[in-house]
C-alpha cells in the first residue's frame, strides 16, 4: 500500500496556499519545534527517526546534523539542495510545485535545530517558475509569522530565501552547489574540509536535499521512533520515486521503502505495467549514475529472493548483481530498447555535464561518448569493448566530486550485463539502422 | 556602449537581492543578475552587459565572464526571441525526443544550435529538464511544455510566431494544469 507522509495531501485544492496548507494540519511541525523542543531535541528525533538523505548517497541525516560545527559567534547555515538534474529525476520539483509549503516548514524546523539564522534554497535555473511558486509561499510564511524576527515570540530569528541556478549538473553536488551561490562556476571542492566545517561563505552548513529537509516535518509531527517503524530495517520512512520511461503511468509515488520491485512496476497503484503490453528489459532504477540491472536482476536478486524498493535490496549483491536507490528517479526500458544506444546518450551527457577540473573525468567522458558513437555507426572493433571498461576504470575513484564515479558506473554495468549486445554492434554493422541519423544529430548537437 | 542600463524596475530587484547576502558577499547575487540582464537586454549576455553587471557589484569584469560561460542557460550570442530547448536525455529520449528535435529542424529550416532567418526562433537541445514523466518534454522562456506530440508542437511553434513576442526564463509563467 502506498504510505503518505508527504503527500498525503498534495490533490487538495488550493493545498499551495497557506490558508489551505494550514487548515491541513500544516506548521504544526514548526510549532511543535519551537515551542515544546530544544534544537538537540530535534536533532534527537532525526537521528531516532533513522532518515537518510534523499539526494541520492542516502547518508543518514541525523548523523550529518550532529556533525556541524559550532563556533561561537560564527554564522551556520542551512542549504537546500533543489538543483534536481539527475536524469530521471523530477520528484522534487513535482513536491516543491504542488505542496511548496511543506519545504518551506521542513526548512524553518531544520534550521531551527541546527540554530541557522539564515538559510537558502538552492533551485536549478531551469526550474524558474519553481522559485516563483516558492518565493510565493515564503511570502506568505513571513506575512503569517513563521519567518523573519522573533518567531512566534521564541526569540528565534530566521530569514529564508531562494536563489536560481543557471543550468548545469554538477551544481547538484554540494561543494559545487555552495561555489555556484557565492556566485562563482561550479567546480566542486576539495575536501576535506566538509560543508559541516567550512562550507557556505567558510561558515559551518549542512546541505540537504528537498525530500530530506520535507520529510522532517511528519519527523516533527509524530516523533522519530514512529517514523522508523515505517519501512523496512535501515530504510525506514517513505521514498519518493520518480517512475518514467516504457511504463504506463510514468509520475511520482511516494512507496513505504520496503514494496517489492515487481509490484512497483506492475502494479496499477504505481507504474502500471509496460507500455504497449512489451516484455521488460532492464531498469535504472536511482537515476542516471546508478547501475542499469536486467530485467531478471531487478526483479530478483542473484539469491532468487524478490528484490524490494529499499537501499540494502537494491544494493544486495554489490555491483556485481544489484545497484543503488539513489535519488530513487526509476527509469525502464523496454524489450524493444538498445542498451548500446542508452548507453551512448548517457555517456554524452556526462561528457555534457563534467565541469572539466579533474582530467580522468574531463577526458575520459570524452572518450567515453566517442567510443559508444563509434560502435553505434558500425566502426567499433571488440577491442572497444574492453578499451571501455579500461577508461571507466581509471576514471572511478580518481576525481574530486563523485560525478566521475557516475560517469564511469553506468558503462561498467551496461558491458557487464548486456556484452553480447556491444558485441553484435561490432560484429554485424549491416544490422545497424539510422546510421546517418545518428552521425547528423551528434555533430549538430555540438553546435 | 555606456547607455547599458537597467530598468527602474529591475534596479531595484537587483538591489534587494543584493542585501540577501551577508555584508561583502555580494557577488552571491551575481547569477540571479544575469538572468535578469539577459531577459532584459534581448536575451543574450553581450560583453558590454556583462561588464554593466560587473560594475553593479564592483567585481572584475572576468568574474562575470568565468561565470556566464561556464552556465548553460546563459547566451553568449544573439539568439532568437523563442529559445526552443528540448530535451534529449534518457527518459525522453527513450519517448521519441529525436523525433521532436528532427521536426522542429525542418519545420524551422535549421539545425541544432541555429537561429531562423527572421531572428523569431533559435533551436536548442538540453539536458535532463527534471520532466521526465511527462516525456518528451521541452521548454520555452519559464515555462515547460510536456507530454509533447509533433502535432502539439506544431501548434505551439505556430502560437509563438503569431505572438511574436519574446520568451525568456523570467517570465511570469503560463497558467499550469496540474
Ligand atoms: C554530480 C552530482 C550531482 C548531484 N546532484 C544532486 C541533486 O541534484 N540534488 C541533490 O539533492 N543531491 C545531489 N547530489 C548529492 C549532493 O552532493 C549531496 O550529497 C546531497 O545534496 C546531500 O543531501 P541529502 O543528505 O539530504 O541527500 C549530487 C552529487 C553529485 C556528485
Ligand atoms: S529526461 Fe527529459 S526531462 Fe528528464
Amino acid at each position: 500500500m502506498g504510505k503518505n507522509l508527504l503527500l498525503e495531501h498534495d490533490h487538495v485544492p488550493g493545498i499551495q496556499s497557506y490558508e489551505v496548507y494550514r487548515k491541513h494540519g500544516g506548521y504544526a511541525a514548526v510549532e511543535k519545534a519551537l515551542k515544546q523542543l530544544s534544537p538537540e531535541a530535534v536533532v534527537e528525533e532525526v537521528k531516532k527517526s533513522g532518515l537518510r538523505g534523499r539526494g541520492g548517497a542516502g547518508f543518514p541525516t541525523g548523523m550529518k546534523w550532529s556533525f556541524l560545527a559550532k563556533p561561537e559567534g560564527v554564522a551556520r547555515y542551512l542549504v537546500c539542495n533543489a538543483d534536481e538534474s539527475e536524469p530521471g529525476t523530477f520528484k522534487d520539483r513535482y513536491l516543491m510545485e504542488r505542496i511548496p509549503h511543506l519545504l518551506v516548514e521542513g526548512m524553518i524546523a531544520s534550521s531551527f535545530a541546527l540554530g541557522a539564522k539564515s538559510a537558502y534554497i538552492y533551485i536549478r535555473g531551469e526550474y524558474f517558475y519553481v522559485s516563483r511558486i516558492l518565493e510565493n509561499a515564503i511570502d506568505e510564511a513571513y506575512a503569517n509569522g513563521w519567518l523573519g524576527k522573533n518567531i512566534l515570540g521564541t526569540g528565534y530569528d530566521l530569514d529564508l530565501y531562494v536563489q536560481v541556478g543557471a543550468g548545469a549538473y554538477i551544481c547538484g553536488e554540494e561543494t559545487a552547489l555552495l561555489e555556484s551561490l557565492e556566485g562563482k562556476r561550479g567546480n566542486p571542492r576539495i575536501k576535506p574540509p566538509f560543508p559541516a566545517i567550512a562550507g557556505l561563505y567558510g561558515c559551518p552548513t549542512v546541505v540537504n536535499n528537498v525530500e530530506t529537509i520535507a520529510a522532517v516535518v511528519p519527523i516533527v509531527n509524530m516523533g522519530g521512533d514512529e517514523y522508523a517503524k515505517i519501512g523496512i530495517g535501515k530504510s525506514t520512512g517513505t521514498k519518493l520515486i520518480s517512475a518514467s520511461g516504457h511504463i504506463n503511468k510514468p509520475g511520482v509515488y511516494e512507496i513505504e521503502l520496503g514494496v517489492p520491485v515487481e509490484e512497483f512496476i506492475y502494479s496499477d497503484e504505481y507504474c502500471g505495467g509496460i507500455k504497449n503490453g512489451k516484455q521488460l528489459k532492464a531498469v535504472v532504477a536511482g537515476g542516471s549514475s546508478v547501475p542499469i540491472l536486467p530485467a531478471h536482476l531487478i526483479l530478483k536478486t542473484a539469491n532468487g529472493e524478490p528484490r524490494l524498493m529499499s537501499y540494502e535490496s537494491l544494493a544486495d549483491g554489490g555491483f556485481a548483481t544489484g545497484t543503488m536507490l539513489g535519488s530513487g528517479g526509476f527509469i525502464v526500458m523496454d524489450e524493444d530498447t538498445s542498451i548500446v544506444k542508452n548507453l551512448w546518450n548517457f555517456s554524452r551527457f556526462y561528457h555534457h555535464e563534467s565541469c572539466g577540473q579533474c582530467s580522468p573525468c574531463r577526458e575520459g567522458t570524452g572518450w567515453m561518448e566517442k567510443i559508444l558513437h563509434r560502435i553505434l555507426h558500425g566502426h567499433g572493433k571488440l577491442s572497444d569493448i574492453d578499451l571501455l571498461w579500461d577508461i571507466q576504470g581509471k576514471i572511478e575513484g580518481k576525481t574530486i566530486c563523485p560525478l566521475g564515479d557516475a560517469a564511469a558506473w553506468p558503462v561498467a554495468a551496461a558491458i557487464r550485463h548486456f556484452r553480447s549486445e556491444f558485441e553484435e554492434y561490432v560484429k554485424h554493422p549491416e544490422k545497424i539502422k539510422d546510421v546517418q541519423h545518428y552521425y547528423r544529430l551528434n555533430s549538430l548537437s555540438e553546435a | 556602449m555606456n547607455n547599458i542600463r537597467f530598468s527602474d524596475e529591475s534596479l531595484a530587484l537587483v538591489q534587494k537581492m543584493i542585501r540577501r547576502y551577508p555584508e561583502g558577499r555580494q557577488k552571491s547575487a551575481l547569477i540571479p543578475i544575469l538572468h535578469i540582464a539577459q531577459a532584459e537586454f534581448d536575451g543574450w549576455l553581450s560583453p558590454a552587459v556583462m561588464d554593466y553587471v560587473a560594475s553593479l557589484l564592483n567585481i572584475q569584469p572576468v568574474e562575470v565572464y568565468e561565470v556566464a560561460s561556464f552556465y548553460s542557460m546563459f547566451n553568449l550570442k544573439p539568439v532568437g526571441k523563442c529559445v526552443i530547448e528540448v530535451c534529449r536525455t534518457s527518459s525522453c529520449w527513450l519517448l521519441g525526443a529525436e523525433d521532436v528535435i528532427r521536426h522542429l529542424e525542418k519545420k524551422l529550416n535549421v539545425t541544432v544550435g541555429g537561429t531562423t532567418n527572421d531572428g523569431m526562433f533559435t533551436l536548442k537541445s538540453v539536458e535532463c529538464l527534471g520532466s521526465c514523466g511527462t516525456a518528451p518534454m521541452m521548454q520555452v522562456g519559464a515555462d515547460y511544455y510536456e507530454n509533447l506530440t509533433l502535432d502539439k508542437v506544431d501548434t505551439l511553434v505556430e502560437g509563438f510566431k503569431s505572438s511574436g513576442k519574446r520568451k525568456s526564463y523570467t517570465d511570469k509563467p503560463e497558467p499550469r494544469t496540474i
